[in-house]
């Protein structure tokens, strides 16, 4: 496998590290458009979702948005901006497609954890004279955790693997490696800038297990 | 001639835009629906051997849940480069790529219509005489469609989506005109190609729901029941 070593060569080699284009700066950029994106995202799905989990209500809004999010195709949301003044803004506009990506799986599995509390627990603690408030601290968010953890992984991993599209619309981030490598029919650095991307995807989800696992104690 | 002025301002909604390359706009929606329906059917083709796969020997179950989940951590612009030097410019290419997406969504869909059969309508039939063969088509399968049919409508959905990073091949449908329009900022095909896109997706989602009520006419006929009681 002649490309598997040239793509060992090609992240062996330091000169594709550094620099504007090298793997350090896109990582950064990567990081910093997933990263923002997903802290929006959480800032506005998580906290619609449990409260409409704890009303019980928008439950069908709620659960059919998770495949708005599928639905949206984030490479056209990307060029629609790029041709608008947004373009001009910087990390602007991968940001925000991104949130509008992130934001349904997020809201979903935050409405689901909290509305699939059993109802008998729930009723309990009202009898045991528990206000809305109580209740929503001392029962319900503990036991939608493990839902809301589904939905956070989730939707950082595909926030993560989706920002590589900024690329396709001259953005920043590790899909610039792919781009440039696919455009100079250079295989072993499409080859590189795919692992370093599923790698990251990969790493993020480790750290989100190993962070749910270190709450539960 | 106020038509042709929109494309010279570059407006977002462009009626003589949409007038004059009507003929291009049916040739991407075409390749789009091509491309889309060639995936989900080769993902279903893929996915039901192999849940059936997981279901007759449970210890698998990890191995194919965990690749299929790995396979959506491969970026789409990265797995349709990737494929390239195997199968080059090609709508094979993209189709590969899609396939391997929907494998996540269809092996999960096609197990969770399968588990949720009740274990005594199975026995029921097995007490009946049927085989392992007739109960699976003729039992299991009609009573999983609901959940089986919920997976092939999240896979279609977002291989519409999908399918427009194809483009990065030349192979996107309605996604080849949004990127040959972007370096000329040509704002009335990029929002047209959009739009056309979501609106293929909306149509799509709702044609399978049809076709799920279609051929699961009981659970109509238990709704009017209930309504009526």
């Amino acid at each position: 496998m002649q490309v598997v070593a040239d793509t060992w060569s090609w992240l062996t080699t330091g000169a594709n590290w550094s620099g504007e284009s090298g793997v350090w700066h896109r990582l950064a950029e990567h990081l910093y458009v997933s990263g923002a994106a997903l802290l929006l995202a959480c800032a506005v799905a998580l906290p619609l979702g449990l409260w409409l989990g704890h009303l019980g209500k928008g439950g069908t809004l709620a659960v059919n948005l998770s495949n708005v999010g599928r639905a949206i195709p984030v490479f056209a949301v990307l060029a629609l901006f790029m041709v608008s003044p947004l373009r001009n803004a910087g990390y602007v506009p991968t940001v925000v497609a991104l949130v509008l990506f992130a934001i349904p799986p997020l809201l979903t599995h935050a409405y689901v954890g909290v509305r699939e509390v059993d109802r008998a627990v729930v009723e309990a603690a009202r009898g045991m004279g528990m206000s809305g408030g109580q209740l929503f601290r001392g029962v319900e968010l503990p036991l939608a955790r493990p839902m809301l953890m589904t939905g956070l992984r989730s939707a950082a991993v595909q926030v993560v693997a989706t920002a590589t599209i900024a690329a396709m619309v001259g953005q920043g981030g590790l899909g610039r490696i792919i781009t440039a490598g696919f455009n100079t029919y250079d295989t072993p650095q499409v080859v590189a800038g795919a692992v370093l991307v599923a790698l990251l995807a990969l790493l993020v989800e480790a750290l989100l297990v190993g962070a749910d696992r270190l709450l539960r104690r | 001639m106020a038509g042709t002025n929109c494309l010279v301002t570059n407006d977002w909604i462009c009626g003589e835009y949409l007038r004059t390359r009507s003929q291009e706009l049916a040739d991407a929606t075409v390749q789009h629906v091509g491309i889309t329906a060639a995936s989900v059917l080769l993902g279903l083709a893929v996915a039901f051997p192999l849940a059936l796969l997981v279901r007759a020997r449970p210890r698998l179950a990890g191995a194919v849940l965990g690749l299929t989940t790995l396979l959506y951590t491969i970026p789409s612009l990265a797995l349709f480069s990737l494929l390239l030097p195997l199968l080059g410019l090609s709508s094979a290419l993209v189709v590969t790529g899609l396939v391997l997406y929907s494998l996540t969504i269809l092996v999960r869909g096609v197990l969770a219509g399968l588990a949720a059969v009740p274990a005594e309508t199975k026995e029921a039939a097995r007490g009946m005489g049927y085989g392992s063969g007739r109960l699976l088509w003729e039992v299991e399968l009609p009573l999983a469609l609901p959940a089986l049919m919920a997976g092939i409508r999240m896979a279609t959905v977002s291989t519409i989506a999908l399918t427009t990073v194809g483009s990065i091949v030349g192979r996107g449908g309605l996604g080849n005109l949004i990127e040959d329009a972007l370096p000329t900022f040509f704002k009335a095909q990029v929002l047209t190609a959009s739009v056309l896109c979501v609106l293929l997706a909306v149509t799509a989602d709702l044609l399978l729901l049809g076709l799920q009520r279609l051929l699961t006419p009981w659970s109509r006929i238990r709704a009017a029941r209930a309504g009526g009681a």
